[in-house]
């Protein structure tokens, strides 16, 4: 089982009352909020939790990025990549992920991506996402070829990743006259590439025809298990079977010394009105041509107020019923991550721990106890269910570099 | 036209795509390029040309709930290519073209790359020129039902086209339409930066028509049409939004039949 902290990095000092006035917190909602010297003081807080986080034995830093947005604070995820690469010493530095479509040149992000693989070690797990809606607009970036550019721009990042150059790439969005990069990655061959998502079936489809681990963000369990029966489908298909080291969750968990105290933090979870990107204009959340044809009716209907939001957007306490988020002190907490573990079966596991306006001091407390208390529990149950991380199960880190598969068994029968 | 222009349909392919189109009426051909929020069924003003006219409207490939859109498709130059290749297949060598909005820079691009190949031009609230002074109305940042409506100066004129409460049909067609125009025209978003020195080689008398409150092209991008187009005059609408021909069918009618008469 690998562990891991994840923060979406708010930026929790925006006047929350001008949010409400313009209507959005997100993309338009105008930067004339962000005060810097809060963000430089967050920013500090916020590496101070990561540096934490190793030190009380946590596997895994998970990092993302996000734009126009006061959810979270990290405009490129490589920033901080780059300085855990040098500050840390053992935890994974995972990235779910890099926006592949908002790269106009993935050689580059390639480069970036090599550089702190080698200073961090060998440490880098380097995700891919298709960047949310609202950040192809943000980037000016064409959300009719989001999908087609996210894959290319990984065929051409693992190409640079793993041929010798110089080569040349003639894409349909990526064209590189010379592809020579003087940075490539330690880890061989080439570092892992976990793949996070929320409601994509192709997403899903995609991640498992490459044998990539798909990270599901938030699911409840039931669409979890929806999701794992997709991936699972796929694997056949291609020739493997899919196990724990190819699932990951994510999973907003705010652990105290307090019941009371964890239940009325956990409550930031549904900061910004439950909009956990803000609240935006649907036409900037799914721009169209963003999201699959096959939502595009109800997308419509969603952006007209004529139907709920098919994403979902249910109460805090149905949340915390569902166990999309859980409160406590670790000993209410394990048992329902253990449920968790029980039903979903991943390999890899990243909490949420904090969100909104939670002190930094209850951050530290909830990092502390993850690590000491819950952490230490949930890899005893992962043994006992034998959930094995892709590093434990020593998984090919794509289907390219696979050396047990099977025929497909449609063929074969 | 007892049945009216709906009862004209028909649909060929062009360059691997099927192109849909209403002909209807008997005349010199008049080309009629829809606006991006696709084609509305209720066509008042090509019925009234079709009284005088051979009068033609395609429906761009890919606006519109049953339009296949040309997977191939860059640039809205592309589009204006296509049409070339339908009129050519369907032996109209020379007709006048009427562009309404972003139709009109469809009908500005194909002006520009066959001069010879236009009787008259007609360009409506046309897209396709960046403004000096403010911008097009950028889609992607609103909602349908509110860009449509930008379209006219009065509400009861879009719901006399739309109807008040536009059908879930109607809302996919217009993100059908959206998506076709991020494919062709995202960056920079509805304008070309070189269709502008092109347009000096028009010969066709050019009519350049706009909306006196059009809320969706600024007002200069008339003026520019009539200044860079050599042989161009500028006529205004009064009390009329962006799509004048769904607003002011009538008095559009007669300002592109008397200039085609001229």
């Amino acid at each position: 089982m690998h562990l891991m902290y994840f923060t979406e990095q708010p930026m929790s000092t925006y006047p929350a009352d001008k949010g409400l006035e313009f209507g959005a917190t997100a993309l338009m909602f105008s930067n004339r909020y962000f005060d810097p010297v809060d963000g430089s003081r967050l920013y500090n807080e916020f590496l101070e939790q990561y540096l934490y986080a190793e030190e009380v034995g946590i596997d895994g830093i998970m990092l993302n990025e996000h734009h126009n947005a006061p959810f979270c604070m990290q405009a490129k995820a490589n920033i901080f990549a780059a300085i855990l690469a040098g500050m840390t010493e053992k935890v994974k530095i995972v990235m779910l992920g890099n926006p592949l479509p908002l790269s106009e040149n993935p050689v580059r992000l390639a480069e970036e991506l090599a550089m702190i693989d080698m200073i961090s070690k060998g440490r880098l797990v380097s995700g891919f996402v298709r960047g949310g809606g609202q950040e192809q607009l943000a980037a000016g970036v064409n959300p009719a070829y989001n999908r087609e550019r996210f894959e290319e721009a990984h065929d051409l990042v693992v190409r640079a990743w793993t041929e010798t150059g110089p080569f040349r790439f003639e894409g349909r969005h990526y064209q590189n006259r010379v592809v020579n990069p003087w940075a490539v990655p330690l880890q061989k061959p080439y570092p892992r590439v976990w793949v996070p998502g929320v409601i994509s079936r192709e997403t899903i489809v995609w991640a498992a025809e490459q044998r990539y681990p798909y990270i599901a963000l938030n699911t409840s369990i039931a669409d979890t298990k929806k999701i794992w029966q997709t991936y699972d489908d796929v694997a056949l298909e291609a020739g493997y079977e899919a196990g724990p080291e190819n699932r990951g969750y994510l999973i907003q968990v705010h652990v105290s010394d307090n019941e009371e105290k964890a239940i009325e933090n956990a409550r930031q979870f549904r900061w910004m009105q439950g909009e956990f990107t803000g609240l935006a204009h649907p036409v900037w959340s799914t721009p169209s041509g963003y999201s699959s044809p096959r939502n595009r009716r109800a997308f419509v209907e969603f952006a007209a107020g004529r139907r709920a939001n098919p994403r979902g957007q249910t109460s805090f306490e149905q949340q915390m019923e569902d166990l999309r988020i859980i409160a406590g002190t670790p000993d209410t907490v394990v048992p329902k991550l253990r449920r968790i573990l029980e039903e979903t079966r991943p390999g890899i596991l990243a909490l949420w721990g904090n969100d909104g306006t939670v002190s930094q001091e209850d951050s530290m407390t909830c990092i502390r106890m993850i690590g000491t208390e819950v952490f230490p529990a949930i890899r005893e149950i992962a043994k006992e269910l034998d959930l094995k991380s892709p590093f434990e199960a020593e998984a090919p880190v794509s289907i390219r570099y696979s050396t047990d598969l099977k025929a497909p068994a449609a063929a074969a029968e | 036209m007892a049945g009216g222009c709906e009862d004209y349909w028909q649909e060929t392919g062009v360059a691997g795509v099927p192109v849909r189109y209403c002909r209807c009426g008997a005349g010199s051909p008049v080309v009629i390029l829809h606006h991006d929020i696709g084609c509305p069924d209720r066509a008042a003003f090509a019925e009234a040309l079709s009284a005088s006219h051979d009068v033609l409207m395609p429906v761009h490939p890919g606006f519109g709930l049953g339009s296949e859109r040309a997977e191939w498709m860059r640039s809205v130059r592309d589009l204006a290519v296509l049409y070339r290749g339908l009129l050519a297949g369907l032996g109209i060598g020379r007709a006048t073209l009427v562009g309404l909005g972003f139709g009109g820079w469809v009908a500005a691009e194909m002006a520009s790359m066959a001069p010879a190949d236009v009787d008259r031009l007609v360009l409506v609230g046309a897209m396709g020129l960046q403004p000096r002074e403010g911008f097009i109305l950028d889609q992607a940042l609103v909602g349908y039902i509110d860009y449509a409506q930008a379209f006219f100066k009065e509400p009861a004129a879009f719901d006399a086209v739309y109807g008040r409460e536009p059908t879930n049909d109607q809302l996919e067609a217009w993100d059908i339409c959206r998506e076709m125009c991020f494919r062709i025209a995202w960056k920079p978003y509805m304008y070309s930066q070189t269709l502008a020195p092109l347009l000096g080689s028009v010969t066709a008398p050019a009519l350049v028509v706009h909306g006196a409150d059009d809320g969706v092209v600024p007002a200069d991008c008339a003026a520019q049409y009539a200044a860079a187009l050599p042989d161009a005059r500028l006529e205004t609408v009064a009390d009329c939004g962006h799509a004048v021909a769904l607003e002011r069918p009538e008095v559009l009618a007669r300002l592109v039949q008397d200039f085609i008469g001229e």
